[in-house]
């Protein structure tokens, strides 16, 4: 009796080499209709890393260290969360500095030009591993045109408008927060810059403008910290920040 | 105006309408985070059972958020169609949620209902209602758009094909797009959010979806999901935009906090109108919404985050809009905590917007710190599949690198189609039977298309 080869369980896509292009999760392949197990494992895996960098700690010791050669004073805050679980649940305590943290802005306050704030946000181990890089590129770029620079702050359980509260109190004309993206998948450990012009506390989301996915393999640190350089100017030159002040960089290139 | 009942001589009050909703709502984080939700399960059934006897007419004396502050509930208000309101004028909440489910009470009695329900009154019946009286009822309810293609027909299911990508690399996104074509995905919109919100930047990918529709011939719409101030600049200078996007939310404060209000949306619905690019129908705009806007801006009025997102749906409806999309899981656990939570999010958002007569869709979603999985998902999806939903997403291996959020998948729309019997829009199937991704059953099958469209954009 001719003997069948048994018909392929899984099925490939030959469009394998478009992977080159993207970090997407693109020609899976297929069992059925559905999404081969390996693939599925995959994805449980990166699901896995997200869960627990959702639940990563700020390094401050390591920060410390790390940021020391850029040569500023550094302030380290905290919210009014009192831990991830609290902080998960009550957005509103992440924007709040705690009584000790509020007192020690007070003290450090000093009418200078922009304030840098690092944030745990959603992934501590972002800052952790690449705060410093960013901040090699973009200071240099700041003080070479004498922009005046505030202590640089560290916060801990923290959500992006803590920066309004730090660099309103620190007297600050403008805040660069550097966060902690909510991890995906791919990338769990990506920074989000938000940038505000005469931050103070009670501003909301159309007065800032965002630069996101910054990390090795998204827009990387030369370049963010270009970008952000970038529409820090606009924003003086302008007066404002926010939906009104679009990157025109990209016309400008071409 | 007070309301109250009595359970075992426990006398609940509730001071006025907006806090006999908010304690009527199924528990959800985002409502105690604002503290206004029940602070106990009686609590929430005496609630409910007092809504049940609130007269539909009551939402129409009575407004959550004043007339004289708040351009939505003047929206709400002036466009209420009394006629239309005339054949449930005179049932309670509770009256009107077994009247919707009703044997008479079909798919074309609601659409002639739409413009006769407020934002409250299906936010307030959704509260009375459970998950199978949802899902019910919005499976009645039809709401077709056309663009390009049809969308929304009875026994159809169209995808958002959503190839993001970090740094808007237009490669990136092309081998996404490839990728979810060949696997049968696009027919609601091909979207992309991009990175940053640079008009150079958007206007290189409207031009990149631009070619590859019109280059293989594709029966459906483009969309760079950039803020309205954006989309607005690029079509004075000439920008191929199919469909003109933005969040919109259901206060006219939230609205402010997103740099929006009517009479943008107006000047951004003209423009878009005025292009002229839709071949079978002129519904131009993309919502999106979300349950947690309001609170998440700190503009909620004491409302509870459901009826909210409900009033957004009359923002909505004003534009006759292609496609409108509740993301329902994005927005994190302190609004939407786990799987139950979401899921009976998605189904009111669903609900809702089908009787007030949207084009819904569901982002059926959730993020790294929600307590929800792919399980979850699953189930959602399902439901939404029966309930009749319009769109979802297709996303490449459910995993959005760009907005770092895990929704459904190319596969996912192949096993709710292939479940549930359902299929593409008519224009969109025919294109992936001759162009050989498909067969005639919606199988996928061996295509040439692929090397084309590899020479094509790469």
């Amino acid at each position: 009796m001719e003997k069948r080869e048994p018909a392929a369980v899984k099925i490939n896509d030959p469009w394998n080499s478009l992977k080159q292009f993207t970090d997407a999760r693109i020609a899976l392949g297929r069992a059925g209709s559905s999404i081969p197990l390996k693939q599925e494992l995959e994805f449980k895996l990166a699901h896995a890393h997200a869960r627990d960098a959702v639940y990563s700690l700020l390094n401050n010791e390591h920060l410390i260290k790390a940021i020391s050669p850029l040569d500023l004073p550094l302030l380290q805050l905290h919210s009014q969360a009192g831990n991830r679980q609290q902080y998960l649940q009550r957005p509103d305590l992440g924007r709040l500095l705690d009584n000790t943290s509020s007192q020690l802005v007070k003290d450090y306050a000093n009418a200078n030009d922009i304030c840098i704030i690092l944030a745990d946000g959603l992934s501590a181990g972002a800052i952790n591993d690449h705060a410093a890089e960013l901040l090699e590129n973009l200071i240099p770029l700041l003080k070479g045109v004498n922009y005046k620079l505030s202590p640089i702050c560290l916060a801990g359980q923290a959500r992006v408008a803590i920066g309004d509260e730090i660099a309103y109190g620190l007297q600050a004309k403008f805040s660069v927060v550097l966060i902690g993206e909510r991890p995906g998948l791919s990338a769990a450990d990506s920074i989000g810059a938000y940038l505000t012009y005469y931050p103070k506390p009670g501003l909301t989301d159309e007065s800032r403008n965002c630069v996101s996915n910054i990390r090795k393999q998204g827009l990387s640190f030369h370049l963010a910290a270009e970008k952000i350089f970038y529409l820090i100017q606009e924003a003086f030159k302008r007066k404002l920040s926010g939906v009104e002040l679009k990157d025109n960089a990209g016309l400008l290139d071409s | 105006m007070a309301y109250q009942h009595t359970i075992h001589q426990q006398v609940y009050r509730f001071n006025d309408l907006k806090d006999l909703l908010a304690k009527a709502t199924p528990f959800r984080t985002g409502d105690a985070l604002a503290g206004i939700c029940a602070a106990s399960y009686e609590e929430r059934v005496a609630a409910q059972i007092t809504l049940a006897d609130v007269p539909l007419k009551t939402f129409l004396n009575e407004t959550v958020i004043p007339y004289e502050t708040d351009e939505i509930t003047r929206l709400i208000i002036d466009s209420h169609n009394s006629q239309a309101f005339q054949p449930i004028a005179h049932l309670t909440t509770g009256e009107f949620r077994d009247w919707l489910l009703n044997e008479e009470t079909d798919g074309l009695v609601l659409q002639q209902l739409k413009m006769g329900i407020t934002p409250e009154m299906a936010a307030a019946v959704s509260k009375l209602m459970r998950n199978q009286d949802l899902i019910a009822v919005a499976k009645k309810c039809e709401v077709v758009t056309c663009f390009r293609n049809t969308i929304g027909l009875k026994g159809h299911l169209s995808t958002r094909l959503q190839p993001n990508h970090p740094t808007d690399d237009p490669k990136g996104i092309a081998a996404s797009i490839i990728d979810g074509l060949l696997y049968g995905s696009g027919d609601a919109v091909i979207g992309i959010n991009p990175a940053t919100d640079s008009p150079a930047g958007v206007m290189n990918l409207l031009n990149l979806i631009d070619t590859v529709r019109q280059q293989f011939d594709i029966p459906t719409q483009s969309c760079v999901l950039s803020h309205i101030t954006t989309t607005i600049g690029l079509i004075n200078s000439g920008a191929p935009v199919d469909l003109c996007f933005q969040s919109i939310a259901g206060t006219q404060q939230t609205n402010t906090s997103f740099g929006v209000n009517l009479a943008l949306l107006d000047e951004a619905y003209d423009a878009t109108l005025s292009l002229n690019r839709g071949t079978k129908g002129n519904n131009v705009m993309y919502f999106e919404t979300g349950q947690g806007s309001s609170l998440s801006a700190n503009a909620h009025h004491g409302v509870d985050q459901q009826t909210c997102e409900a009033r957004a749906y009359s923002v909505a409806r004003k534009y006759n809009p292609l496609l409108v999309n509740t993301v329902v899981g994005f927005i994190g656990p302190e609004y939407l905590y786990d799987g139950k939570q979401i899921i009976r999010a998605a189904l009111e958002d669903h609900f809702c917007g089908k009787l007030l007569g949207l084009p819904m869709g569901v982002d059926i979603c959730y993020t790294n710190h929600a307590e929800a999985d792919q399980d979850d998902m699953d189930n959602l999806l399902t439901l939404l599949g029966v309930a009749g939903c319009n769109f979802i997403m297709g996303i490449p291996g459910s995993d959005d690198i760009m907005l770092n959020y895990q929704s459904t998948s190319f596969h996912d729309a192949l096993y709710l189609r292939k479940v549930l019997g359902l299929r593409p829009a008519p224009e969109f199937e025919q294109w992936l039977i001759k162009q050989g991704i498909t067969d005639e059953k919606g199988k996928l099958a061996q295509t040439q298309l692929m090397t084309r469209m590899i020479d094509h954009l790469f």
